[in-house]
């Protein structure tokens, strides 16, 4: 049992910032990571009315149980950051309206307005898309059946479920094999299964291989997830004999990359063909005056600190759209 | 036993209590006997009640205090239930220890049932759950390490507290493990209602207010 508190409760006295519908704000950002973070402080920085507009504050640093490519920054939990970052923002009084869903972005007159779910219209001068991404599904039958019945997304959240009980980690990135080292700890028995090659970092894989509650096969294809109530088990195909066989298993964490949050922009700026945002080298998009960092864009290599600085580097470039439209107005 | 909490988390909820209205009082129910955290949860509580003289601790036993029981419906232990400044009860209740990253939805508890307002809702979602008039139990299992979990546990008591007819309760997975057997819970957070509507993830209010209009 974990009896660490992990305190993040902000006082309600703190009068904390508020989004305000009636003004007209020079930078909004939509999405609350670590891109729209730092976009959100650099902006605030250089003077421009900022504000960010969340569903869920942390975005995927929450489900993310340690942190250890952050330069500077030493073992780290993912929700640690996030705080860090958040208080950074808080002590610039960023005001940030939280738990909401955007339903619309529109460029009407020169200005963006943010339309959000319970109908209040937001409206800035330039905008920036840092909505992030989604846990990619596997797409094989059983998935859907019994999601929530086995298959799980979220390891440090249900890592505890799967105590002395045989787990699967389908993926071959850094968030599957930290996702196996992670349930080792709690299951009877962790097999990963990745269809090619890892990508890992070295240091994570070998801290997987020396662990000897975790079983690897590389090179194997999962084709159906099986059970009854519960799951219980997948059906594999071994690509290098070509042999299909059976993994009995109580549960599945399935961390195989995610897919961009960019569905509701999809009509107003261009998507590549991984439907990522396209941005040029200053971070905006096809439409003027419109920005997107982090893992919604076309950026290689998702990570927190790349997303981190394409955020400032979309604020800066914000802030010199905003100056050359006053002057040459 | 050791204090749970160290100095930085009492002196952060020290400052935090400052903000609370009116006295609360919180009613433990344990057993004699084995079980499961009851220990750890009662020093939690203890803790929590030293630091602010507004917030009152009353302990009782699953297997002699029957009217308590029954008045507040309790099944299990480690359980307790949060009653306001007239020791009324609005259907806020933890089964398991809000430890762990539940403690974001402990404090709030405490903070919302004295009349300190943390959040405010909209108006429409107020009229709907007005609107609610038969019994809903909401039942929202987590685990200690789910960062998502206690939004979705503050959203169950907040409609607890908004109406009487609504019970919302907190339930530790690994602590229940054949009640999370029985509800085939295997992600977390998992909200079910009246043991028969499920939503799976910290959903938006919405969300639940839609759920329980069909029932």
């Amino acid at each position: 049992m974990s009896l660490n508190f992990n305190f993040n409760f902000t006082q309600p006295s703190q009068n904390k910032a508020k989004l305000n519908p009636e003004i007209i704000h020079d930078f909004l950002v939509i999405g609350g990571g670590p891109a729209g973070f730092n976009a959100a402080l650099y902006a605030k920085r250089k003077g421009l009315v900022t504000g960010m507009i969340a569903k869920r504050i942390g975005g995927q640093l929450l489900n993310t149980s340690s942190v250890d490519n952050y330069l500077g920054i030493k073992d780290i939990s993912g929700e640690g950051l996030m705080e860090q970052f958040l208080d950074h923002i808080h002590q610039l009084e960023v005001p940030i309206l939280e738990e909401v869903e955007v339903t619309s972005v529109e460029k009407v007159n020169d200005l963006f307005e943010i339309t959000v779910n319970n109908q209040t219209v937001y409206k800035s001068k330039t905008a920036m898309i840092a909505t992030g991404s989604n846990p990619r599904k596997l797409g094989v039958e059983g998935e859907q059946e019994y999601s929530n019945r086995g298959v799980a997304y979220c390891a440090i959240c249900d890592a505890p479920l799967f105590a002395n009980k045989e787990v699967i980690i389908a993926g071959g990135g850094n968030s599957a094999v930290e996702a196996a080292i992670d349930v080792a700890k709690v299951a009877s028995k962790v097999t990963v299964v990745h269809r090619s090659e890892f990508r890992a970092d070295q240091i994570l894989l070998d801290q997987m291989m020396s662990n000897p509650n975790i079983t690897v096969f590389k090179q194997t294809q999962i084709l159906r997830i099986v059970g009854d109530v519960k799951m219980t088990g997948v059906e594999v195909l071994d690509k290098s004999s070509n042999e299909t066989r059976m993994i009995n298993a109580d549960g599945i964490f399935i961390e195989i990359g995610n897919i961009p949050s960019s569905d509701l922009f999809s009509d107003l700026v261009q998507l590549n063909e991984q439907r990522e945002i396209v941005v040029d080298s200053k971070n905006m998009t096809s439409v003027p005056g419109l920005f997107a960092a982090g893992d919604v864009t076309q950026v290689a290599y998702k990570q927190i600190i790349i997303s981190v600085a394409d955020g400032a580097k979309a604020a800066l470039a914000a802030n010199e759209y905003i100056n050359h439209h006053n002057t040459s107005k | 036993m050791q204090k749970m909490m160290n100095e930085e988390v009492q002196n952060q909820l020290k400052q935090i209590f400052n903000d609370m209205k009116n006295d609360v009082t919180m009613v433990l129910f344990t057993q004699e006997g084995e079980c499961y955290s009851c220990e750890e949860t009662k020093g939690l509580l203890e803790e929590v009640a030293e630091l602010s003289d507004k917030i009152h601790l009353e302990l009782k036993d699953i297997n002699t205090d029957l009217d308590d029981v029954k008045k507040y419906n309790i099944e299990m232990v480690p359980s307790f239930v949060i009653l306001d400044s007239k020791k009324e009860y609005h259907g806020v209740k933890f089964n398991g220890i809000p430890a762990g990253h539940e403690i974001n939805s402990f404090i709030p508890a405490l903070l919302e049932m004295s009349g300190a307002v943390n959040e405010e809702i909209p108006a429409d979602f107020l009229e709907r759950i007005a609107k609610i008039d038969k019994p809903v139990n909401i039942k929202v299992f987590v685990t200690l390490s789910c960062p998502h979990c206690p939004g979705a546990v503050q959203k169950a008591h907040k409609l607890a507290m908004l109406n009487k007819n609504i019970e919302g309760e907190m339930i530790e997975a690994q602590t229940f493990m054949e009640l999370s057997n029985k509800f085939n819970v295997s992600g977390v957070p998992k909200i079910v209602i009246n043991d028969t509507l499920e939503l799976v993830g910290n959903q938006p209010i919405d969300q639940f207010l839609a759920q329980i209009e069909s029932l």
